[in-house]
């Protein structure tokens, strides 16, 4: 799946992905894909929880080489 | 919308984290936020935050790279060294700053409420805090946090 918005938050710490996260989908179109790439290994719970509160859709969450990649789709 | 409220009453380094994370955080998920300052946690209200320092005195949970009898922990410059220390590990381990985690909640319209009883109490200069704060009450928190979902006292 192609991502329409990439967000590096690699080297990042909580809150702050999921607060990056957060500000990219807002200059976003609903249907949107945003991909973001975190080394946070607790921004996999954050990542479903926060989709699972705002109606965002977190599409996939996969992890290679220590990085978190998260497709979420935008309400 | 849900609502949260949170009483911020400390001032020292590691009891700042809490309100600004959580309040950005809920800010981000769509909640309606208002964080209440009272006695020391007018201090993070501060423009200059260079204040808000740790200290390892009397706090025998904070961890250590080597062991310090509290007699050396005493010592004049321990307290600056030790928030020096934290501040630089907390760089390298990707933690926001207080000063940017403030201002992400400001962006994201946390409301800041001041206790115009402890900025009167300390004789605080309301100069030396940011712009955009509220002063008030317990009446003035009252109505906010009798409506929210969650509410804590840090």
């Amino acid at each position: 799946m192609n991502a329409d918005k990439e967000l590096d938050a690699r080297g990042l710490n909580c809150p702050l992905p999921i607060l990056k996260t957060k500000k990219s989908l807002a200059d976003m179109t609903s249907g949107q894909i945003l991909k973001v790439i975190s080394t946070d290994c607790g921004s996999v719970k954050d990542m479903q929880s926060f989709a699972n509160q705002t109606g965002n859709e977190l599409v996939s969450s996969t992890e290679a080489a220590g990085e978190y990649i998260f497709l979420m789709k935008k309400k | 919308m849900k609502k949260m409220a949170i009483i911020a009453t400390k001032g020292t380094l590691d009891m700042a984290y809490p309100p600004f994370i959580l309040a950005s955080t809920a800010a981000a998920l769509g909640y309606d936020v208002q964080i209440f300052f009272t006695f020391y946690g007018l201090q993070l209200l501060r423009k200059d935050l260079s204040d808000v320092k740790i200290s390892p005195l009397a706090n025998p949970a904070m961890p250590m790279p080597v062991p310090m009898p509290v007699f050396v922990q005493m010592l004049p410059g321990m307290e600056s060294m030790a928030t020096m220390m934290m501040k630089d590990k907390m760089k390298k381990k990707g933690v926001a700053s207080l000063e940017e985690l403030r201002s992400l909640c400001q962006e994201a319209d946390v409301k800041f409420v001041a206790c115009q009883m402890t900025v009167d109490l300390f004789d605080f200069d309301k100069s030396d805090f940011i712009d955009g704060i509220e002063y008030g009450g317990a009446a003035t928190f009252m109505e906010f946090a009798g409506d929210t979902d969650i509410c804590l006292f840090v």
